[in-house]
């Protein structure tokens, strides 16, 4: 269970994200939406540990672990995974060289014995075969000369072969066509279980429609301003957000 | 701030440690008298028993290299070298010249094996695991040690062996072919290579032959205030083909050293050589105290048609580099590739790229090459490409990327491109980007610690030219570039 506690972030000297609180229990998924500037991506960078991301109050915990003061590859280690809105390129590294050194480096943080070559080649092939992925393009250095969908799915990819408790998907729908859009909400579909939170945040709807969502929170100004079931997700598509906007200012 | 000097003083912890190869080796040598003159260099043709023609080639250089000036042109800074209070050579005591296995000193064997470098034929002759199969000539400060694998080397018609055996050997082939495609004037350090050098590989590949094994040379700089000036010759006959790797280390001191190498290289009709560096001679500390100075010379004559040299280095040593591997292309048809990776780190200084000279017709060359500065480090590529006239349809293509690590590392790309023939074709393809801050997040958050997605990153980063080295050593090459930027970020 994912577990947020008035948590307040600022980057530099400018606070985006202003008490927030927020509980993802396992083996559900609760969606995060709200408008542009509300704190969505900070959300979601603080929870993976990048960088210039502040934390000046509050805490947040993974099955009661704190996440906050550790690395962003120990959180990785942990099970938390952030499906970047915008994947890196990462040239003259092919694809499976990068996610069998991930994979390896996270069980090695675990104190886990490396994955055996064959095994790791099995894990790849079923991977890509339920995305629909050339095998291969994962032969290729990661993303480069990627199309937006063809990256949103080499997210997917690399998070059903990571494995992880706690998924982090930042504006996945953003750039997908609708063919690729249902291949990718059945990816993280086929990934809902008992064990595992997750997180999907988002400024359309779109998406929900594809992911249901057993809870929906309305992000503004950098709290949590509404909670919800999934018919929240359709007042909002409805009203659109400027009455929370309003309140939350 | 007790934060930063923590950090500053890992940073130093791991520059002092992370040079593997800095010890030294506590054996009784022979040297020259310090300094040098005319004196000198009768001192040291005559330790090699050399015949006259060759003293008299030294002394002639030496003349010319007095009437020289130092050459200043490249963007490094040192202060002045003073050439007087240098060992110009150093030898184990006992038996000048390359020996039998048996007769090496131990001490010196395991010099070697520390440095892993792979001189006992019989192991590897019996398939002890791990042992690469490539024959080795090991030089020490001035002289050769030993050469590996001579026999049956000789079975295939090759001859390898230092320079100083090939002068009394194989004096016609000698005569014939060194100097040639660096003559003595070339410049500065060529001359006082010419004047002073003391040993070194020389390769000869008959007609027709492909080079059974891989051939390496290995330097080993060990003692104090000694400059190694070492000379390679390699010539592929007609339809030959040879693959030769060299490797270098020196202890960790307090003082500069200098090394000044001329490499030539002949290839003539159909032949090709290919020529491997992995250079790691010590970089000096983080602030800059003692290191190499690789001052090189290292050209080739594709003089033959259709003839092949490919240059590929793996550059992480040195406190200054400065070297240009070059190919003279005179043949029809002739090829010349450069593959480079030249990494800095604390305060090195590299000037370094290469000379395509296209003379013949229908000459063509391949220049990639890569640069990595981190810490407070200078990285620049030179690169001159030119046609002559009678070149007609040469082509060039080149592909320069540097990547910048941290805030204070400098960068530079000076290309210099002549066509005297309006067929010619070049292209230039330059990139300059800085180790993304996102890019590294992007791996971290994947589960790769920071090092390791430092050094995921950077072998991306140079993975095409890493491809161009022998296998084994790519892998070593990869290591190497991980450790030189150990401590680089953060």
């Amino acid at each position: 269970m994912l577990s947020i506690e008035n948590l307040h972030v600022s980057i530099g000297d400018k606070e985006i994200i202003k008490g927030l609180s927020l509980q993802v229990p396992a083996g559900e998924v609760h969606a995060v939406m709200g408008p542009n500037g509300a704190g969505k991506s900070t959300l979601s960078y603080t929870l993976a540990g990048r960088a210039g991301y502040e934390v000046t109050e509050g805490m947040a915990t993974l099955d009661g672990e704190d996440l906050l003061a550790l690395e962003p590859n120990e959180r990785a280690a942990k099970g938390v995974f952030l499906s970047f809105q915008y994947p890196l390129e990462i040239p003259g590294v092919p694809t499976l060289t990068f996610i069998r050194a991930a994979l390896n480096a996270q069980r090695k943080a675990r104190g886990e014995g490396e994955v055996s070559a064959p095994a790791f080649l099995k894990l790849a092939r079923e991977a890509a075969g339920k995305l629909k992925i050339d095998f291969d393009m994962l032969k290729r250095p990661l993303n480069v000369g990627f199309s937006g969908g063809e990256k949103k799915r080499m997210e997917i990819l690399q998070m059903a072969m990571l494995s992880p408790r706690l998924l982090i998907l930042d504006e996945t729908d953003s750039g997908l066509d609708i063919d690729a859009l249902r291949i990718v909400s059945e990816g993280v579909n086929a990934m809902r279980s008992p064990d595992r939170s997750m997180l999907v945040i988002t400024h359309y709807q779109r998406l929900l429609d594809y992911i249901k969502p057993d809870r929906v929170h309305v992000l503004a100004s950098g709290r949590i301003v509404a909670s919800g079931g999934p018919e929240l997700a359709l007042e909002l598509e409805a009203k659109g957000y400027d009455q929370y906007a309003k309140a939350a200012a | 701030m007790a934060a930063v000097t923590q950090t500053v003083e890992h940073v130093a912890s791991l520059e002092g440690d992370k040079y593997k190869h800095g010890f030294v080796t506590d054996i009784a040598q022979d040297f020259a008298p310090k300094g040098l003159n005319a004196d000198t260099v009768r001192f040291i043709s005559a330790k090699k028993g050399e015949p006259e023609w060759m003293l008299q080639g030294r002394l002639e250089a030496f003349e010319r290299w007095q009437a020289m000036e130092e050459p200043t042109w490249a963007r490094v800074h040192y202060p002045k070298i003073d050439y007087q209070d240098l060992y110009y050579y150093a030898a184990p005591k006992a038996r000048a010249g390359p020996m039998s296995l048996d007769e090496v000193d131990p001490q010196l064997l395991e010099t070697y094996a520390k440095l892993g470098i792979p001189l006992r034929e019989q192991e590897v002759l019996a398939g002890v695991q791990g042992a690469p199969r490539y024959a080795v000539d090991a030089v020490f400060d001035s002289v050769s040690v030993t050469t590996t694998f001579k026999k049956e080397l000789a079975g295939a018609g090759v001859i390898f062996c230092s320079m100083s055996e090939a002068v009394r050997e194989h004096p016609e082939l000698v005569k014939q072919y060194l100097g040639s495609v660096v003559p003595a004037s070339d410049n500065y350090f060529a001359c006082l290579n010419a004047a002073v050098f003391s040993d070194g590989s020389f390769v000869y590949v008959p007609p027709g032959v492909r080079c059974p094994m891989e051939l390496s040379t290995y330097f080993r700089i060990n003692a104090e205030n000694t400059g190694q000036f070492e000379r390679t010759l390699i010539i592929a006959d007609k339809g030959a083909y040879v693959s030769y790797l060299e490797g270098c280390t020196a202890p960790m001191r307090d003082e500069n050293q200098l090394h000044a190498a001329v490499v030539e290289l002949v290839a003539l009709d159909d032949a090709q050589i290919k020529y491997s560096t992995v250079q790691n001679w010590y970089p000096g500390d983080s602030e800059g105290k003692g290191g190499i100075y690789n001052f090189v010379t290292k050209r080739a004559d594709c003089r033959g048609d259709r003839s092949k040299v490919s240059w590929t280095q793996v550059e992480t040593g040195s406190a200054i580099t400065w070297k240009y591997p070059s190919c003279i292309l005179k043949g029809e048809d002739s090829v010349g590739e450069f593959y480079s990776i030249a990494v800095t780190n604390g305060r090195q200084q590299a000037d370094t790229g290469t000379k395509m000279i296209h003379l013949g017709k229908g000459s063509r060359s391949r220049i990639i090459s890569k640069g990595i500065s981190a810490g407070r480090s200078s990285n620049t590529y030179r690169g001159l490409v030119s046609a002559h006239q009678k070149a007609s349809g040469a082509r060039n293509f080149t592909q320069c990327d540097s990547l910048l690590i941290g805030k204070h590392a400098a960068a530079h790309t000076t290309p210099y491109i002549e066509a005297r023939t309006a067929s010619a074709h070049f292209e230039h393809e330059a990139t300059t980007t800085r180790l993304s801050e996102d890019q590294l997040f992007y791996a971290m958050q994947r589960g790769l610690g920071q090092e390791e997605a430092v050094s995921l990153l950077v072998n991306g980063f140079v993975r095409e030219v890493l491809q161009e080295l022998p296998m084994e050593f790519a892998v070593e090459a990869q290591k190497l570039v991980a450790i030189s930027l150990e401590g680089s970020v953060g």
